[in-house]
C-alpha cells in the first residue's frame, strides 16, 4: 500500500513574540495572544527562503532512511512564497538532494494546502507505477503586511513527505478533498502582501472546508473520531483547529501533539506537514492519524494514516534528524527592528 | 387620521449571513411577514424600507425598486420608497408607513428594514457607519462611533459616578435575553468578567459593550385598525409615533450625555398615545453601546438622570424586573443590522404583546420602541398596545 517512506521538517531558529509585534502597533499583545492562541512565531534568517527551508526539510527526511535519491521520480514543492514567480523551487531542491535529472518536478500553489496537494499528486504517480518515490514538500516564508492581523501569525517553516510503496513507515489508507471557489484570502501577481476577507475566512472558508472534508473522510472510512490516536488540522491560529476539531468530536489530547501554532505561528503550506512530522516523531506502530489541511481559495485535503512497524525498525532512524520539538526549542528571539530587517521590510536607498 | 394596527411581523435570523444576499434577506423577512398576516403580496399597496448604506455595504443603490422587483411585485407597479436616517432608518420607515395608512393614502403598507454589513471588511464598515455622524466636523477629525459613544460614557461617568461594573451589567442582561431569542446573533449568556476582560475598543468601552456588525432584515405589515381582524386574531394597535432631530454633531449638544431628541420623540409619542410612563410594560431601546441603553432609560423619562446604572444592577431592567428593557436581547445580543433595527424592535414588541415570545415573554399590555440615528441626531419612538 502507498504510504510515507520518510519525513522531515525544518524551522528557522528565529522567533518574535506576539507581544513585541503588538508593542510596535500600539495593540494589546496579551489580548491578541489569547485571542489567536499564538504566543510567538518563527522568522527566517536573512538568507533563508522557501528553497532553503525545503532543502533542509528534504535532507532531514533523507537522513532518516538509507535510499538512493536518484530513485525519487517526482518532486512537488507547495508554497505561496516561492522565491521566483518563474523558475521552479522544486528543481533546486532536486539538485540539492541528488534527485536530478531523471525526475519530474513542479511548484504548486494552493494557499496553505499546496503541500498536501503534492502528497496526493505523488500518491497517484506511485500507485500508477510511474515513479518509485515522490517527494512532496510544503514550505513557506509567509507574508503579512506590517500592522495587519496576519503579521501576528505569518511565519516560516516546512515539512517534507516522501511517498512510496515499499516498506512505508505509515500507510495512507485513504485521501480525499473538498474544494470550492471561495475567495477568503488572495494575493495577486506583483502584490507584496496578501489580502483577506476578515471574518469571511472563518465560517465560509476554513470551517466549511475543514469540517466538510473531515466528515467526508469519517464517512468514507466508517470511522469515528475516537478511532484515531492523533488528529492534525490546518492551523492558521490555535482557535480555528481547536474549534473545528471540537465540533467534529476530536479531543485536545488528539490534536495537541500536532498543534504547533502556539509557539511557531502559521507556516502556511508548511503547517500540516510540520504538524504531521511532529506526530510521526512520537507515534508508535499501529497508531492511526487523521489529517485535514486547508488552503484558502478554498479547499481541504483529508488523509487517514496508520503507522507501521517499520517506523521502529532497523531500516528507519527517527533520531537521525532533529524532531519538531528539537527545532522549536532551538530558538533565538528578535525584536521588531531585527525582525523587520530579516523580513526585508527595511527598504534601503538605491 | 385613521387608527393603525400591526397585523404581521417577519424577521430573518440575525448574524453573519454569508450565504444570503442583500435582496434575499429582504425577501425572506417580507415573506415571513406576509405569511404571518395570512395575505398575499398582491394585497400590498405600498412599501417603505429603511436602509442606511447599501451603497457602501453592497454597492447597491435604488434599493426600493430592487426590493419591489425581487419581492415579485414589479408588475404591480406599487410605490416603494427607501428612507435613510442612519441607524434610525428602520424607525423612519415605520413612521412613513404609519403616516401612509393613517392618512388614508394607502391601506396595506409594509414597513421594512434591511442591512447587509459583512460583505465589506471591518474598517470599511466602521467608516460607512461614521457617515451617521458629521463627516466634516467629526468623521474627518477621526471620530468613529465607538469613539463618540466613549465620550458620552466618559461624560456620564464623570457626572453621575457610574461604575464600570454597572455598565457591563447592561451587556450581561441583554445577552441573557438574547439567549432566549431564536433569531438573535448571540444566543448565549455571558458573565460580567467576560465584559470587563474583553478587548478595549475606546476607553471605557470594551468589545462586549459594543453591538456587533450584523446582516439581517425585518418587516411589519400595517393596515387600518378597523380591517385588522381580516388578517389576525391578535392585532397590535399603534398608539403613538414620535420622531425628533437634534444637532448632528455630538459636540454641539446642550449636554453630550443626554439625548434630547430621545426625550422629544418620546414626548410626542406619549402625547399621542395618551398614556403615562408608568403604563409602559417593556421597552426595546437602542443599545448600540451599553452606555446608550442607560441614557435611553433616563432620557425616555423612565428614571432620573444618573440612576439607570444602579437600576440595572438591581435587576429593574431584567425580564422579571420593574421595567424589562430589551427583551429581544437588544442591539448587543440580538444584533444590529442598522437599517433593520427599528423594525426589529416593532417586531419584538408586537410578538410580546401577542404573547408569542416564548421563554422571554414579558407580561405587559403596552410596549415602546426607541430607535436612534447617529449619536442622537434622529430618534424615533413608538408606543404599541394590545388592540
Amino acid at each position: 500500500m502507498v504510504g510515507i517512506i520518510t519525513y522531515g521538517a525544518y524551522l528557522p531558529r528565529y522567533r518574535i513574540k506576539t507581544e513585541e509585534i503588538a508593542r510596535v502597533w500600539g495593540a494589546n499583545g496579551a489580548d491578541i495572544s489569547r485571542g489567536l492562541g499564538v504566543f510567538e512565531k518563527s522568522v527566517p534568517d536573512l538568507d533563508e527562503d522557501t528553497i532553503t527551508i525545503s532543502v533542509e526539510a528534504a535532507r532531514a527526511a533523507l537522513a532518516r532512511r538509507d535510499l538512493d535519491p536518484a530513485e525519487i521520480g517526482a518532486i512537488y514543492v507547495g508554497s505561496e512564497s516561492h522565491p521566483y514567480a518563474v523558475k521552479p523551487t522544486s528543481v533546486t531542491v532536486g539538485e540539492a538532494i541528488g534527485a536530478t535529472p531523471v525526475m519530474t518536478a513542479a511548484d504548486l500553489e494552493f494557499a496553505c494546502k499546496a503541500g498536501t496537494a503534492g502528497v496526493q499528486a505523488g500518491m497517484g504517480l506511485v500507485k500508477s507505477g510511474m515513479v518509485k518515490y515522490a517527494l512532496a514538500i510544503g514550505s513557506d516564508t509567509a507574508q503579512g503586511a506590517p500592522g495587519d492581523a496576519l503579521e501576528y501569525t505569518a511565519s516560516a517553516g516546512g515539512g517534507a513527505i516522501l511517498v512510496g510503496e515499499e516498506d512505508p513507515i505509515a500507510e495512507i489508507n485513504h485521501t480525499l478533498s473538498f474544494s470550492s471557489d471561495t475567495p477568503d484570502f488572495w494575493r495577486r501577481e506583483g502584490q507584496e502582501y496578501p489580502s483577506h476577507g476578515g471574518r469571511f475566512s472563518g465560517e465560509p472558508g476554513y470551517f466549511k472546508h475543514v469540517v466538510g472534508a473531515s466528515k467526508m473522510m469519517l464517512e468514507a472510512m466508517g470511522t469515528r473520531p475516537s478511532d484515531y490516536d492523533y488528529a492534525i488540522f490546518h492551523q492558521p491560529n490555535a482557535k480555528f483547529p481547536r474549534n473545528a476539531s471540537k465540533s467534529l468530536g476530536f479531543s485536545a489530547e488528539q490534536i495537541n501533539p500536532g498543534l504547533m501554532v502556539p509557539y511557531l505561528g502559521n507556516t502556511y503550506s508548511g503547517a500540516v506537514p510540520v504538524g504531521l512530522s511532529a506526530v510521526l516523531d512520537v507515534a508508535k506502530p499501529g497508531e492511526r492519524i487523521f489529517v485535514t489541511s486547508y488552503g484558502s481559495g478554498a479547499g481541504s485535503d483529508s488523509f487517514d494514516i496508520t503507522v507501521t512497524d517499520v517506523i521502529d525498525s532497523d531500516i528507519f532512524d527517527r533520531s537521525a534528524a532533529p524532531t519538531v520539538a528539537d527545532l522549536l526549542a532551538d530558538k533565538k528571539y528578535l525584536d521588531y527592528a531585527l525582525y523587520a530587517k530579516h523580513k526585508g521590510k527595511i527598504v534601503m536607498p538605491e | 387620521m385613521r387608527e393603525v394596527a400591526v397585523v404581521g411581523v417577519g424577521l430573518t435570523e440575525f448574524g453573519e449571513k454569508w450565504n444570503t444576499s442583500f435582496r434575499n434577506l429582504f425577501v425572506e423577512a417580507g415573506a415571513h411577514a406576509l405569511e404571518d398576516a395570512g395575505m398575499g403580496g398582491d394585497e400590498i399597496d405600498e412599501i417603505f424600507v429603511g436602509n442606511m448604506s447599501a451603497g457602501r455595504f453592497v454597492l447597491q443603490e435604488h434599493v426600493g425598486a430592487l426590493i419591489a422587483d425581487y419581492a415579485g411585485l414589479a408588475s404591480n407597479h406599487i410605490p416603494v420608497t427607501r428612507v435613510e436616517a442612519a441607524c434610525a432608518s428602520g424607525g423612519l420607515a415605520f413612521r412613513q408607513a404609519y403616516t401612509a395608512v393613517a392618512s388614508g393614502l394607502s391601506d396595506i403598507v409594509v414597513a421594512a428594514g434591511v442591512e447587509k454589513m459583512n460583505d465589506v471588511d471591518g474598517s470599511e464598515t466602521t467608516d460607512a457607519l461614521a457617515g451617521a455622524a458629521d463627516r466634516e466636523w467629526e468623521g474627518l477629525a477621526g471620530a468613529t462611533f465607538p469613539g463618540l459613544y466613549s465620550l458620552i460614557a466618559v461624560d456620564y461617568i464623570h457626572k453621575y459616578g457610574l461604575t464600570r461594573e454597572q455598565l457591563g451589567m447592561v451587556s450581561v442582561k441583554n445577552h441573557r435575553n438574547g439567549a432566549k431569542n431564536p433569531i438573535a446573533q448571540f444566543q448565549k449568556e455571558i458573565t460580567l468578567d467576560t465584559v470587563l476582560n474583553s478587548t478595549l475598543v475606546a476607553d471605557p468601552l470594551r468589545l462586549m459593550d459594543c453591538s456587533p456588525v450584523t446582516d439581517g432584515a425585518a418587516a411589519v405589515i400595517l393596515c387600518p385598525l378597523d380591517r385588522a381582524k381580516e388578517f389576525t386574531d391578535t392585532p397590535v394597535k399603534i398608539l403613538g409615533v414620535g420622531q425628533a432631530t437634534d444637532t448632528i454633531s455630538l459636540h454641539d449638544r446642550r449636554d453630550i450625555s443626554t439625548l434630547d431628541a430621545t426625550t422629544a420623540a418620546a414626548n410626542v409619542a406619549f402625547r399621542q398615545a395618551k398614556v403615562e410612563r408608568k403604563d409602559i410594560g417593556m421597552v426595546e431601546v437602542h443599545d448600540c453601546f451599553t452606555i446608550a441603553e442607560l441614557c435611553a432609560i433616563e432620557d425616555l423619562g423612565f428614571a432620573k438622570k444618573g440612576t439607570a446604572g444602579k437600576l440595572t444592577e438591581e435587576g429593574w431592567t431584567a425580564l422579571d424586573g420593574g421595567l424589562p428593557i430589551n427583551p429581544s436581547g437588544g442591539l448587543k445580543a440580538c444584533g444590529h443590522p442598522v437599517g433593520a433595527t427599528g423594525i426589529k424592535q416593532v417586531c419584538e414588541i408586537t410578538t410580546q404583546l401577542r404573547g408569542e415570545a416564548g421563554a422571554r415573554q414579558v407580561d405587559a399590555d403596552i410596549g415602546m420602541t426607541h430607535n436612534v440615528g447617529g449619536t442622537g441626531a434622529t430618534v424615533v419612538c413608538n408606543i404599541l398596545g394590545r388592540a
